[in-house]
């Protein structure tokens, strides 16, 4: 199946390209729709999008892996995004990665077999009042205890 | 001191984010006020006056800033507002946006009226997914009520606001590679001079404002310049939103005065977790220089006093650190962050901040060099000042300080190949 916008996004992106002077500014939010109707943005879709915009297609690519937060397609359905900066580190962020390093029977960046997980290490979430936390996919945890992380994980559908 | 809350009085005020709430504590009057009272001019001279001193970072006059964007030109101009929080150990934009979008929403119509801007960009971060939806929300109800759009709070000026969401770059707080980001490319900065009051987004004058920032100017504009001079120092005027983190016994954002003594800040963050002693503190976001626990408790919270202490006020995260912290661990974090969200343009930087990660890495599991110390320097004193932006600035200045500050525990990892301090969870 080619890949190609829903009429919804189509619209989307045209109102898009009405609020910036040039067609290329719509890039990173069309990266976004990309993602959202298709689930990750691979070399299709970023081709499809390159088309889109008028730019090259190594262009999308060099913008895409710039960038930390496009789901990708050997992503999981979760990516478990553990915040390890050092204010999240002095609250004892290591040992939110180490319990699901080993409860997953992945390393930091894998994804496990059945791709339900990925397990990333990212930088300052900006909520190290709550620290250590992670995100699951868009959705924000703080606070973290082994114990809760495991009810989080069992809880996810 | 005491500081009647201003940024956080709605903290934790459930449904605080909409409209009706907003316009039922007087929201929207100052834009109001603004547009009938002040001719742009006179707006950008208030805000001047009022001394209103950026609170992303670099703490630069708010004021002067409009100034520097020419009057009579062709172009387009342009404001970009920085919702690109993630200075490690700053939080605070996150509340603002979260809690009272409406209060920036204000700003920017404040800033786009006294610069007469009728463009304006949100560039948040991308990991702000819900950040985003509420400033989306808000920013729909703005629009239905007339407040953006043609005639906007019919003040016969045009201003459009568009919400742009950034994908996960630490140097795209950076202004001018936000501006770069925002146009559809990789986050690379750009060289200064020119700046972006002339050649900012699509080359074109433009505004950068940091969101707390933005966020006073509803006050200002309320009360007057005089009014937020009374508050914080002569220098540096207004309250200030400080993120106390790391081991502290209440982590969370304190609205105070800013000159505000670092004692009373820590004791309104409960003090020291598990009252352990104080063993260094990282003032501004994790660029500013550490100070230990001796020059922490004698400092002010404000630009000049920190800047006097050779750190910096930087974005108000403030990082406490026990005496059960490992300095050699916490810079490799550091530098860790550093490398990589280095963009790659500058040799001395992508390189530079490499190394030195990888030297820290080698003293914290105990295969460190005497040499590696004069090394490190010698690393920072080729990265410092040699780079289109700051980051590489903001990797040598917790380099520099963390070694010459607490070289007696790098030492140790040296010579004992361990570490001083006993490690807890």
């Amino acid at each position: 199946m080619p890949v190609q916008f829903s009429e919804k996004s189509r619209a989307r992106f045209e109102w898009l390209l009405t609020r910036y002077p040039t067609r290329q500014a719509a890039l990173l939010p069309t990266l976004r729709l990309a993602e959202e109707e298709f689930g990750s943005i691979g070399l299709e879709e970023m081709k499809y999008v390159a088309g889109l915009i008028g730019v090259s297609p190594a262009h999308v690519l060099g913008v895409v892996s710039f960038y930390t937060h496009y789901r990708r397609p050997e992503h999981g359905k979760y990516i478990l995004q553990v915040c390890s900066t050092l204010p999240c580190a002095l609250r004892g962020c290591e040992r939110i990665t180490d319990h699901l390093k080993k409860k997953l029977g992945i390393k930091v960046g894998e994804t496990t077999k059945d791709k339900r997980f990925t397990l990333k290490k990212v930088e300052c979430l900006a909520a190290c009042d709550r620290a250590p936390m992670m995100q699951v996919n868009d959705q924000d945890h703080y606070d973290l205890t082994p114990e809760k992380v495991d009810r989080i994980l069992d809880g996810l559908p | 001191m005491a500081l009647e809350p201003l940024l956080l009085k709605h903290r934790n005020t459930p449904g605080s984010a909409a409209l009706e709430f907003y316009l039922a504590q007087g929201g929207y009057e100052a834009a109001k006020k603004a547009i009938r009272d002040f001719a742009p001019d006179k707006l950008i001279e208030e805000v001047k006056a009022s001394g209103l001193r950026g609170r992303g970072g670099a703490g630069f006059p708010c004021g002067m800033k409009w100034s520097f964007v020419p009057k009579s030109n062709d172009k387009p101009k342009y404001l970009a507002v920085n919702a690109d929080e993630s200075e490690p150990g700053t939080f605070k934009d996150r509340i603002l946006i979260e809690q009272l979008p409406h209060l920036l929403l204000e700003g920017i119509l404040i800033c786009c009226w006294a610069v007469q801007i009728k463009t304006a960009y949100i560039y948040i971060r991308g990991e702000f997914t819900e950040g985003a939806k509420i400033l989306q929300k808000a920013i729909d109800e703005a629009y239905a009520k007339g407040y953006f759009g043609k005639n906007a709070l019919g003040s016969g000026l045009d201003v459009d606001v568009t919400l742009h969401r950034g994908a996960g770059a630490y140097i795209c707080g950076e202004e001018t590679g936000l501006l770069t980001s925002l146009e559809g490319n990789r986050g690379y900065p750009k060289l200064k001079p020119p700046f972006p009051a002339t050649h900012g987004l699509f080359r074109c004058p433009t505004v950068v404002n940091n969101v707390e920032t933005l966020s006073n100017l509803p006050f200002i504009v309320n009360r007057g310049a005089a009014w937020f001079k009374t508050i914080g120092t002569e220098k540096s005027p207004g309250g200030k939103l400080f993120c106390v983190c790391g081991h502290v016994k209440k982590p969370d954002t304190y609205e105070v005065p800013l000159g505000t003594p670092f004692k009373e800040l820590l004791a309104l963050a409960g003090g020291v977790l598990d009252d352990r002693p104080l063993k260094a503190v990282v003032p501004g976001g994790s660029s500013a220089p550490v100070l230990t626990a001796d020059e922490a408790m004698k400092v002010n919270m404000d630009f000049d006093s920190l800047a006097a202490a050779k750190t910096m006020l930087g974005s108000g995260g403030v990082i406490v650190m026990h005496d059960g912290t490992c300095m050699v661990d916490a810079l490799y974090n550091l530098l860790r962050f550093y490398h990589h969200e280095s963009c790659g343009q500058c040799t001395p930087c992508r390189e530079g901040t490499g190394w030195i990660e990888k030297i820290l890495h080698r003293l914290e599991h105990g295969q460190g060099r005497t040499e590696d110390f004069s090394l490190l320097m010698d690393i920072c004193d080729n990265m410092q000042g040699k780079t289109i932006c700051v980051l590489a600035d903001a990797a040598v200045l917790p380099t520099r300080s963390f070694v010459t500050k607490f070289r007696a525990e790098f030492e140790y990892h040296v010579k004992q190949r361990k570490c001083l301090v006993a490690r807890d969870a």
